[in-house]
């Protein structure tokens, strides 16, 4: 067992890093080209100089353009007009039509931005018109030039951002489940009867479950700390004493949660039913793949009872940014509260009289 | 006579919704008797045990165990009380002595002490050749022996068995009561339920259970002459059949 729970985590770290990436890459572009000049052709090589477009091919009309779409060919469809470099030339500014595959909507924000920002560097009086089937709104042709300084990620790159997230949900999920099937396993071999008529006190008993999953949680931590900073080379910025200083807290969290769930059920499979529900909410709701602050305002304030929210964010914090003692003391304090109020709980359910 | 009663008990009642488990019992067990406790299946023995053990809530009347009220002494009692469930109930996944050593710690016994008692334990056995071994492995014979022992460990007022006999060979079950005749010996009051008739016969007194209910309570040798038989089993069947 010990090794499956080792193992596993750490496989799941090296993968989910990998595939967990934001960037909007390998985009299908095609285009339907009326112009036919020099400087249609100039603007389709900019787009096939850029990493981030795949250049498929001239569609002839928008027929066959819309056609390719609907087959899902194509994600992103470029229209250069008639006299584009007529206009371009003469009048200083002419449109583009732009049509882009919007299921996935947040892929087709990034996907409208790339191509405005290729077409402007292309041609700054150049205008981008979204056309209808996409819902973003139309973008407005800019002569503002925006130079981006990124902080503490500097190369944007998301592995160093996902990593210490995974490696968060992973210490979680574990942990969690580990307790969660504890007492309850205990209870289906018959062996907490026999610990229920003896005299042990139930903090005595709690504290006995506890322990070894805490040891096991910081355990994985450590494991995954080195993987980070060995195979994904995460600068690790802020202090280790803190971070465990934070994560030893958090466990007892995740452990007063786990012996609560499986003091309340009977069998393996109702805690495991329990546990899944509240790890899959918990992590949707931490903040590790969505932002909270796009989240509707009831959902935040839920968030706010999101353990997890807080282990991501500190892990980040004092990782990613080197933060100390006093940044993360409001996290420290609010994971405590949590940890006393779970673990009370979990002392008092537990009953060794029913 | 009064103080000789180590479990006296007094309109026992347990319901389940408006099923009653255990309704009403009233008896007492000796100090240092062997007391059956006979019972078809499901006529409420393990529900009553359970609340002398005090890890049940009775619904209604008395019961003291040693001389703590199961309703408001429960941990108490347990300090002075082992239990052996019929569920083989000790850690497969640690050792003979691993398994001794945590529930002698559980009992609050110091270190010599478990130690000693281990060896004394693990040769009265004759374990000695599987003392390190997972307890899992064992045999059920043995490992029901082992739980008996390991419910003495820190020298209970009066012992609780439930089924301890249950699926075990007769040989097995044979050394199995010797065990019981020696803690009874050594002032070990016996508070045992049994499915086995032949069981029965070993006991000082015995109680039927039918329907939640106690319908008999003597010695074997009574029991016997009153429902003219000469088992126990036959008397059982009698008052089962009713």
């Amino acid at each position: 067992m010990l090794p499956i729970i080792f193992v596993l985590p750490l496989i799941q770290l090296i993968i989910l890093s990998n595939a967990s990436t934001f960037d909007v890459k390998n985009i299908k572009f095609g285009y339907v080209d009326h112009d036919h000049t020099s400087t249609s052709s100039a603007l389709i090589e900019k787009f096939n100089a850029s990493t981030y477009f795949n250049v498929l091919t001239d569609f002839g009309s928008e027929k066959v353009a819309s056609q390719a779409m609907l087959n899902g060919e194509v994600d992103v469809v470029l229209e250069i007009p008639s006299y584009f470099e007529r206009d371009l030339q003469k009048e200083k500014r002419t449109n583009l039509g732009v049509t882009i595959n919007a299921i996935d909507g947040a892929a087709a924000g990034l996907e409208s931005v790339y191509v405005t920002q290729i077409v402007q560097s292309f041609h700054k009086n150049l205008l981008v018109d979204l056309m209808q089937a996409s819902d973003s709104p139309k973008i407005e042709a800019v002569n503002i030039m925006t130079i981006p300084s990124f902080w503490f990620n500097k190369t944007l790159n998301y592995k160093t951002f996902m990593v210490p997230g995974i490696l968060v949900l992973l210490v979680t999920m574990i942990t969690l489940f580990l307790s969660g099937m504890n007492i309850v396993r205990e209870k289906e071999i018959g062996t907490l009867e026999q610990i229920n008529v003896t005299p042990i006190k139930k903090s005595q008993f709690i504290i006995g479950k506890l322990f070894p999953f805490w040891i096991i949680g910081l355990g994985l931590l450590t494991v995954g700390l080195i993987i980070a900073k060995l195979i994904f080379n995460v600068p690790i910025v802020g202090s280790l004493p803190l971070m465990y200083l934070y994560t030893s807290i958090y466990i007892l969290v995740i452990l007063g949660i786990g012996l609560f769930i499986s003091n309340f059920t009977d069998t393996q499979q109702q805690a495991m039913f329990i546990a899944w529900f509240f790890t899959v909410i918990f992590i949707l709701m931490s903040g590790l793949f969505t932002p909270i602050q796009s989240m509707p305002k009831w959902a935040q304030i839920v968030t706010e009872f999101n353990p997890i929210k807080y282990f991501v964010q500190v892990m980040r914090m004092v990782m990613l940014k080197g933060s100390g003692f006093t940044d993360i003391l409001p996290q420290l304090l609010k994971t405590l509260l949590f940890a006393l109020v779970m673990n009370g709980l979990a002392v008092w359910s537990y009953k060794k009289t029913n | 006579m009064e103080n000789n009663n180590v479990i006296k008990v007094a309109g026992l009642t347990k319901m389940f919704g408006d099923f009653t488990a255990v309704n009403a019992i009233t008896f007492d067990v000796k100090k240092g008797e062997i007391f059956g406790f006979l019972g078809a299946n499901g006529a409420g023995k393990t529900t009553a045990m359970k609340m002398l053990i005090g890890i049940s809530t009775p619904t209604s009347g008395k019961a003291t165990v040693a001389g703590f009220d199961v309703n408001t002494q429960p941990e108490q009692i347990k300090k002075t009380i082992g239990y052996m469930s019929q569920k083989f109930a000790l850690y497969d996944d640690l050792t003979v002595r691993e398994n001794i050593t945590f529930f002698g710690g559980i009992y609050g016994l110091s270190r010599e002490k478990i130690k000693s008692k281990a060896a004394i334990l693990i040769d009265e056995l004759g374990l000695e050749n599987v003392a390190n071994k997972l307890v899992g492995s064992l045999p059920l014979g043995w490992k029901q022996k082992l739980s008996f022992s390991v419910s003495l460990i820190h020298d209970p007022k009066i012992v609780f068995l439930d089924e301890p006999t249950g699926g075990v060979d007769p040989i097995t079950r044979r050394q199995f009561w010797e065990l019981i005749y020696k803690a009874s010996h050594q002032g070990t009051t016996v508070f045992v339920t049994t499915h086995y008739m032949d069981e029965a016969e070993y006991c000082d007194r015995v109680s039927i259970m039918v329907n939640g209910k106690i319908e008999a309570l003597d010695t074997p040798k009574k029991l016997k002459e009153r429902f003219k038989v000469d088992n126990m089993n036959d008397v059982f069947l009698k008052l089962a059949r009713g």
